[in-house]
């Protein structure tokens, strides 16, 4: 990254969080997973504001590209950034796990337009991630992009692994990204890296926009990774 | 009935660029023709059963129909989760093939053998069941389950009864007379030689999900006997709920719920589990 940059890129980011706040401020209340859904916010908001090419008038679209956020703990900056976006209307935000509201404390593809994957057991985003990418690739639609948000405690799911591995041996084509904010009970020894074989690796700075965007719009011809690092949970 | 399975589900890619197969090494060897020709929507992926359901998921969602197999314990019990979650959670559906549901890997042993296969499904919503009798009811069940995307269970077994029965979605009378006795899928044939001679009812059918609700109250007097290949009052429920408000007697026949320690072949297990012709009509005589 161009050291040049880095002011532009920290006003970019204060530009977002200002116009994020009141959003995030409506759901979190008593919103529970709260660390775990701020550790996601830039990475989301650049995938939504830079990179994904879909919007609340194609997002049943079969050629749009997919988002599958795995990681559906701690929805809140998800549920601020589709608001922001158009998706789902602002007042949606406030009766956050109600009975009369479409979003729940993980969120429900059946009751959120352009919400992909209905999330939250762990562990599930990655396979549904993989059968996407063939599913689009076998109907032929070859600029179609897929990606997964998972996070890094998520990977100790073996159900993960199996689809770690098959994408690294097939070079399919699909980005995930490992929101890395330290919360895996065991760590990962050697690093989250070291699991992904046969996959590209960008490790960028969770909250820089500009890295994000870079790691996330480069093209491949295998999977790519991208470990988003953030603070430490709980720091 | 696999090769039939094979057979069908081959010239379905060929057919209908809608249908995918998914598979995780089981019978994948069989398939290779069908996957040289279409690499796209033959895949394997290894021995990753989470995944092969999770990729079924995924395709559905982006509007193709997949078809899933494997041996039922791997397809149904160890990625149980995966069916209710990516399945049915998601609002998209898959057919899942399954081999040696109850007792036909014999000499395997139990990790594979999947009783309880047909008594999960029933813990979820919206899952058709298909048992068939006959290799020859496999293709038109395979056939119809490609048009739609609702989610599909066909168990397919080595056992099999001496002739096709075809419509057998709903309950077909084979023989007329008193309690009825209604035979799922590979157990019809026992049952017609079990109850010869008796005064009973006998009626078939390879589809016991949904159930037959409406033929099942018409055709029962006073008591009914459900006998089906895989465990023991896995119907119950749903016949109590077809009977609601009249008076009778059930008798739930199938497989135990003890692990039998043995090896052998499907015929021992099923004279070991009271599913054989003699042990059918021990337990039908007793109860009636």
């Amino acid at each position: 990254m161009n050291f040049n940059l880095q002011p532009i890129l920290m006003t970019v980011t204060a530009m977002h969080t200002d116009r994020l706040r009141p959003l995030l401020r409506r759901l979190t209340g008593d919103e529970k997973h709260a660390p775990s859904a701020h550790s996601t916010l830039d990475v989301l908001w650049v995938l939504y504001d830079r990179v994904l090419r879909v919007s609340p008038e194609t997002a049943d679209d079969p050629g749009r590209d997919r988002f599958l956020l795995s990681k559906g703990h701690g929805p809140a900056a998800y549920y601020a950034v589709l608001a922001a976006k158009g998706f789902i209307p602002e007042s949606a935000l406030d009766d956050l796990g109600g009975w009369d509201s479409p979003l729940g404390h993980h969120p429900d593809r059946v009751r959120i337009p352009g919400v992909e994957v209905g999330t939250g057991s762990l562990g599930h985003g990655l396979g549904l991630a993989v059968g996407t990418a063939l599913g689009l690739r076998a109907q032929g639609f070859q600029d179609t992009r897929t990606f997964v948000l998972v996070g890094d405690a998520e990977l100790d799911e073996g159900s993960n692994h199996e689809a770690i591995a098959y994408a690294g041996a097939t070079r399919l084509p699909l980005t995930a990204i490992v929101i890395d904010n330290q919360s895996a009970t065991h760590g990962w020894p050697g690093g989250i890296a070291a699991r992904f074989v046969g996959w590209d690796v960008a490790i960028v700075d969770g909250h820089d926009h500009g890295e994000i965007e870079c790691a996330l719009q480069n093209t491949h011809d295998r999977p790519n990774l991208v470990i988003a690092t953030v603070e430490k949970k709980g720091s | 009935m696999r090769q039939t399975f094979i057979d069908t589900t081959t010239q379905l890619l060929a057919d209908d660029p809608r249908t995918a197969l998914v598979l995780a090494d089981i019978s994948a060897e069989p398939f290779d023709p069908a996957r040289r020709r279409h690499p796209d929507r033959v895949i394997n992926v290894g021995i990753r059963e989470q995944l092969m359901t999770g990729v079924a998921g995924g395709l559905a969602l982006t509007g193709m129909r997949p078809f899933v197999h494997s041996y039922a314990p791997f397809l149904i019990d160890r990625a149980y989760e995966q069916v209710k979650l990516d399945l049915g959670h998601q609002d998209v559906g898959a057919v899942l093939v399954s081999i040696g549901g109850s007792y036909d890997a014999a000499a395997e042993g139990y990790t594979h053998q999947s009783p309880g296969d047909v008594a999960l499904l029933d813990t979820l919503d919206g899952w058709t069941v298909h048992v068939p009798g006959h290799r020859d009811e496999v293709p038109a069940l395979l056939r119809d389950a490609a048009r739609h995307d609702d989610r599909v269970y066909v168990r397919l077994g080595m056992q099999e009864n001496r002739q096709a029965h075809t419509a057998a979605n709903r309950l077909i009378t084979l023989r007329l007379g008193g309690p009825l006795v209604v035979a799922v899928g590979p157990l019809l044939d026992p049952v017609l030689e079990a109850t010869r001679g008796m005064d009973v009812t006998v009626a078939y059918t390879n589809t016991p999900r949904p159930l037959d609700a409406d033929g099942l109250r018409a055709l029962t007097e006073h008591e009914v006997i459900m006998v089906e290949p895989y465990l023991a009052g896995t119907s119950a429920a749903a016949v109590s709920a077809a009977l609601t408000g009249l008076p009778h007697r059930a008798l739930h026949l199938g497989v135990g719920r003890a692990e039998v320690r043995r090896y052998g072949s499907w015929r021992d297990h099923a004279r070991a589990h009271g599913l054989d012709a003699a042990g059918l009509r021990a337990s039908i005589s007793a109860f009636l």
